[in-house]
């Protein structure tokens, strides 16, 4: 197998990038020309030339500790460290000479006389950095000798020769899953520290004690690196140079021996790592230095949980069945292709060409689910097409088309580094997006300022080194009055910018806006009754992003997931708008975007109106385009959305789906609407790396193939189109864009694509913002923004530069209108959902890792206020009831949450918290309002009837029968 | 050093984080204040502690460790340090150390078993001309010996 290696540098320069005004100084007899600010030992990287190291590297600011890097610098006295001494004109450096060879020499023996020399029996053999640099300097003998009757004092012998213990040795520390802390090879060089400060920005580690009985330490006295404030991002297992902190999988199979740069397949952030293999063995995941979204980041769930892949759980073989009563059956993949192109194909002559459809997934590739929207309008010749992004971001490509022209966040994520004032509304992205956190959270140290808008008390508000200026705590539901009231008062305080207005907007349509905010009934004042959100904090916040500078915001489906999520995004847009926030670095509107590659499933047509590239099918001359290359009528009807699909099956005019990785009974709101409409179904095909909850109610099963068996693209939430990389065979035979055009071909189809290249170039052809995207431009790009064609031929990294897309910026009022969902005698309480780090989405993936010793089930948090007068204590069993449904689960008292407010996850099917979430949705799109539910909170004995019964259900549709061979 | 039978309460000890916090490096003066307030730092200061400054428990261990003078646990009624650096060593330092402690049969950092004195190292008091030395809670004494020593260990109870 050929190894992709993008031709960009991937070497460690020692010290951070600069920017500044050139600087030309010679290293060893060569000019070199760095920016001001430059460390040498950058510089000298830059000329080729690596200076000995140890405790410098370059994801962090220098630090000047190993005394390995010294040089001469002619005119200056003594041997400063050339990580720490900045370049000068005229410099003129020696990396090497006499005197500093013997320093480093002397160094290097220093170290060596209190490490192991097991190198050949050591994980990091062949991947060492103190083994290097012993290389390196030449060190050839360590000369320091015990004194008499005693042995020489150090941590890595845990007994001496007399068999008593030494005291200075610690054992390892193996509580974390993914990674072992073994304190005997460590040279405290404070690369873990730094990391996890500078990088991560958690704080969890130190260097515990002084001089020689300085060590690593997670947490206080009594931690361990699982019971400290650690989040398993592995930065502090990046930057060790030594086997002290290593991932438990190279100690376990051994160093790699090739690598090939793919994209995460977790969340929408799309981190670029380096897959490292032994043949198709993964070894490890690393994050890719040059990924531009990530810069060499990474979270516990990209970083280690990938053990999904080779679950025992995976189903490998294509499975049918004729009744979801029966067993499962293993089948070749002709057979179950062949019964389920039959009965598709007679279930469309017997109730209609409209009664199937298909469901299109954000986990899977462009190319792949270009291909089953390709199999609705072009296959089942229909539009019936719909995504998870409905359940999702749906507000988002609605609000922003509307004001802004684009589906799409504006900015890329560097934009960050340049921020003044953040908002965070309705997204916890410590937990949702943690890599980008850490970029935001970096900043924050800097200066910057944070506003969030949640009703829960996220990390965000208040951790190490970091605290909000304001936190509107705002009543679930009530986002639109709260972003309203903060247009208010930038109106009414004539803070708005409107130079920026006047120029970049629609002046008739602000006027219009204008006038509606500045109504005394959406005053902070008038609406804190709603709210609860005091008015005085609202205002202070409102200021405070109209007049702090760069202003960008943040927002996630806290936003969306409501029945006024339109609206909340409009709103947002308008504020951007109002303060002159969009076109230019540092500011913006970002979507924080769920799934790896929600942005792309939008984008590659898989809605029911919407031809890829977001057209409407009603238009002529977009359905002649994909007509001709397709060669195909497309209906110009649009299609059904997923609610629509469910509501029809009920009624018994839609029968038959195609589910492509996608698990909507347990993601989708109102779990029981979902089972009946499946249960209405005659063929469902699931089609997925394990028996999903929705593969309950499947008559086909199509085993899936993972991220890292196939190639392909994703688009995060900057619009950055990353490469998937193939780094092994699929374990079940077909990569999926195969699995769907053998559909295709079995229903009839003429497809034939032998490479996801192909798909794309059809892509290019038919969908203007993809117009320049080819697999060359990636391979030599690395990554590319959309929209990507002649206009913007290297993709375009912000929108709206020169003025918004659809022309002038569109101010839209924006009313609120209270969801139906309300509280009452029966069901007081407020119920919103949300997410934890460790786990992703509905857990598919992460609950088949040790990922779940963070979090081994969902809990419901509740203000001990609420528990109190309910009689519920820490840690007991309740019943959470709904007009929906119920549920019961496990309690922990908070005070995150504010009184009359629960919160719990979604991400185990046990609980199945969409059990108790209504069918209200989106006035615009029909995304569901997971946010806001009406419920009960009640005392109770265990599991619920509804849950014992779907257990058993769920244990006797996954009944496989042995293969009939 | 005054000293508290009962365990400190939250108020007592917020009172005496407060006022340091608008410090521009307030976590070393609230350590000290702790430290004199208790004779150590206690446990319970620790959560408050992070909380007021925004800080990890990591990060308070790492300081709180790296200054040997800031206990977790109360110590003896009287501190006793001894001299261990070279000037000291080359007049007695070493055999006047180690005949304290078998005479009290406690370990370095070690506590006597009516509490009375506690023994800890001290790497130079600058008393090098006048050596061995040792410290007596805030008193540096020269020129010890055995019998000296005797004399300072039942003067403070050991």
């Amino acid at each position: 197998m050929k190894d992709f290696i993008l031709p960009s540098d991937d070497r460690d320069m020692g010290t951070p990038a600069q920017t500044g005004a050139p600087v030309t100084l010679t290293i060893d007899g060569f000019d070199v020309t760095v920016p001001e600010g430059t460390s040498v030992m950058r510089a000298a990287a830059e000329a080729g030339i690596q200076v000995p190291k140890l405790c410098a590297t370059d994801s962090l600011d220098a630090f000047g500790s190993c005394r390995l890097c010294v040089v001469e610098i002619e005119g200056r006295r003594g041997t400063p460290a050339s990580c720490t001494t900045p370049v000068a004109e005229g410099m003129v450096v020696r990396t090497q000479s006499g005197k500093v060879q013997k320093i480093r020499k002397g160094v290097m023996e220093l170290y060596i006389s209190d490490h192991p020399l097991d190198c050949l029996t050591c994980a990091a053999n062949g991947d060492c950095e103190l083994q290097d640099m012993a290389g390196a300097v030449g060190l050839r003998d360590v000369r320091y000798t015990a004194p008499e009757g005693a042995g020489l004092s150090n941590h890595f012998e845990a007994r001496n020769t007399s068999g008593e213990a030494n005291p200075n040795w610690t054992a390892k520390d193996e509580s974390n899953p993914y990674f072992t802390y073994d304190p005997a090879k460590c040279i405290v060089c404070s690369r873990c520290v730094r990391a996890c400060e500078e990088v991560q920005g958690t704080f969890a580690l130190t260097i515990e004690g002084r001089g020689f009985d300085s060590r690593v330490k997670a947490g206080g006295p009594a931690d361990s690196f699982l019971t400290s404030d650690c989040v398993s991002c592995g930065a502090c297992v990046a930057a060790c140079p030594t086997a002290t902190l290593q991932e438990n999988s190279v100690i376990e199979i051994g160093t790699p021996e090739r690598s090939v740069i793919t994209t995460c397949a977790y969340c929408g952030v799309g981190c670029s790592f380096k897959a490292e293999l032994n043949g198709d063995q993964l070894v490890r995941m690393v994050p890719y230095k040059n990924g531009k979204a990530n810069r060499g980041h990474s979270c516990v769930k990209g970083r280690f949980a990938y053990g999904y892949a080779a679950h025992q759980d995976r189903i490998l073989k294509p499975m049918i069945r004729e009744a979801i009563t029966d067993p499962w059956q293993e089948v070749s993949w002709d057979e179950a292709l062949g019964f389920a192109a039959d009965r598709m194909r007679a279930l469309q002559q017997k109730h209609g060409r409209r009664s199937i459809g298909v469901i299109t997934s954000s986990r899977c590739t462009n190319e792949e689910t270009f291909l089953v929207q390709k199999l609705a309008r072009g296959v089942f010749m229909n539009n019936n097409t719909d995504t998870c992004a409905r359940v999702c971001h749906s507000p988002t490509g609605y609000g922003l088309g509307q004001t802004f022209g684009t589906s799409a966040g504006t900015q890329n994520f560097d934009s960050v580094e340049q921020t003044d004032v953040v908002i965070v509304i309705g997204a916890n992205p410590t937990d949702g997006h943690p890599v980008f956190a850490s970029r935001l959270k970096k900043r924050l140290r800097q200066g910057a300022k944070l506003i969030v808008i949640d009703p829960r008390r996220i990390d965000l508000v208040k951790s190490a080194h970091i605290e909000a200026s304001h936190h509107l705590a705002l009543r679930p539901g009530t986002n639109v009055s709260v972003v309203t009231a903060l247009a208010h008062v930038i109106v009414t305080e004539g803070l708005m910018d409107e130079a920026y207005i006047r120029e970049r907007c629609d002046w008739d349509a602000f006027q219009d806006y204008a006038e509606f905010v500045r109504d005394p009934r959406h005053s902070p004042e008038a609406t804190e009754i709603l709210t609860g959100v005091p008015a005085a904090e609202l205002r202070a916040a409102a200021r405070l992003f109209a007049t702090g500078g760069n202003g960008a915001i943040y927002y996630g489906l806290g936003v969306t997931e409501h029945s006024q999520g339109s609206t909340t995004v409009i709103g947002i847009a308008n504020l951007a708008m109002l303060t002159g926030n969009v076109g230019r670095e540092g500011v913006g509107v970002n979507p924080l975007r769920g799934q790896n590659n929600v942005q792309g499933s939008c984008d590659m047509g898989s809605f029911p109106h919407e031809l890829p590239g977001y057209r409407h099918v009603k238009n002529a001359d977009v359905r002649g385009i994909f007509e001709q290359a397709w060669g195909v009528q497309i209906d110009p009807e649009p299609g059904l959305r997923i609610p629509n699909m469910l509501d029809a099956a009920v009624e018994g005019t839609f029968k038959g789906l195609y589910c492509q990785g996608e698990d909507i009974l347990q993601s989708d709101p109102d779990t029981k609407h979902v089972a009946a409409g499946l249960a209405a179904m005659e063929c469902v095909i699931v089609h997925d790396l394990f028996l999903n909850e929705t593969a309950n109610y499947a008559h086909v099963f199509l085993p899936g193939s993972t991220f890292l068996e196939k190639d392909g693209t994703f688009t995060n939430a900057e619009r950055r189109i990353n490469r998937v990389r193939k780094v092994m065979a699929p374990r079940n035979g077909y990569a999926d864009w195969e699995v769907t055009q053998l559909l295709a071909q079995a229903m009839g189809a003429d497809w034939a694509y032998t490479h996801p290249s192909q798909i794309m170039d059809e892509i290019a052809a038919t969908t203007p913002s993809f117009a320049g995207v080819t697999y060359d431009l990636l391979e030599e790009k690395g990554s590319v923004q959309w929209p990507c064609n002649e206009d913007h031929p290297d993709g375009t990294p912000l929108m709206h530069v020169d003025g918004f897309v659809r022309g002038k910026g569109r101010f839209i009022r924006t009313e609120y209108v209270a969801t139906e969902e309300k509280t009452g005698p029966r069901f007081p309480l407020l119920l919103t959902t949300g997410r934890i780090l460790s786990q992703y989405n509905v857990g598919a993936q992460t609950r088949r890792t040790e990922n779940v010793v963070w979090h081994e089930a969902d809990v419901l948090e509740i203000h001990p206020h609420d528990a109190e007068v309910r009689g519920i204590t820490e840690g007991s069993w309740v019943k959470l009831a709904s007009r929906s449904g119920e549920t019961a689960l496990r309690v922990e008292l908070t005070d995150r949450v504010s009184p009359g407010v629960v919160y719990t996850t979604f991400h185990h099917p046990d609980t199945q918290a969409n059990v108790i979430t209504t069918d209200y949705s989106d006035w615009a799109t029909n995304c569901p309002e997971y946010k806001v539910t009406a419920v009960q909170v009640s005392l109770s004995n265990g599991p619920t009837d509804w849950q014992e019964d779907y257990a058993a259900q769920a244990a006797q549709a996954r009944r496989i029968l042995p293969a009939a061979e | 050093m005054t000293r508290h039978a009962a365990a400190p309460t939250v108020a007592e000890l917020s009172d005496l984080i407060a006022p340091h916090l608008h410090l521009e490096g307030p976590l070393l003066p609230i350590l000290h204040a702790l430290q004199d307030a208790f004779g150590h730092v206690p446990e319970a200061a620790m959560p408050l502690i992070t909380e007021a400054l925004n800080i990890t428990r990591a990060e308070l261990h790492g300081v709180m460790s790296f200054y040997h003078d800031f206990r977790d646990v109360p110590a003896g009624r009287h501190v006793v340090k001894i001299c261990r650096a070279e000037a000291c060593q080359a007049v007695g330092g070493t055999e006047l150390a180690e005949a304290t402690l078998a005479r009290l049969g406690v370990a370095w950092h070690g506590t006597t078993a009516n509490g009375a004195v506690t023994i800890e190292p001290v790497y130079c008091l600058g008393l090098c001309a006048c050596g061995p030395a040792a410290m007596v809670d805030d008193k540096v004494i020269g020129r010890l010996d055995s019998v000296r020593m005797d004399a300072l260990l039942a003067e403070a109870g050991a």
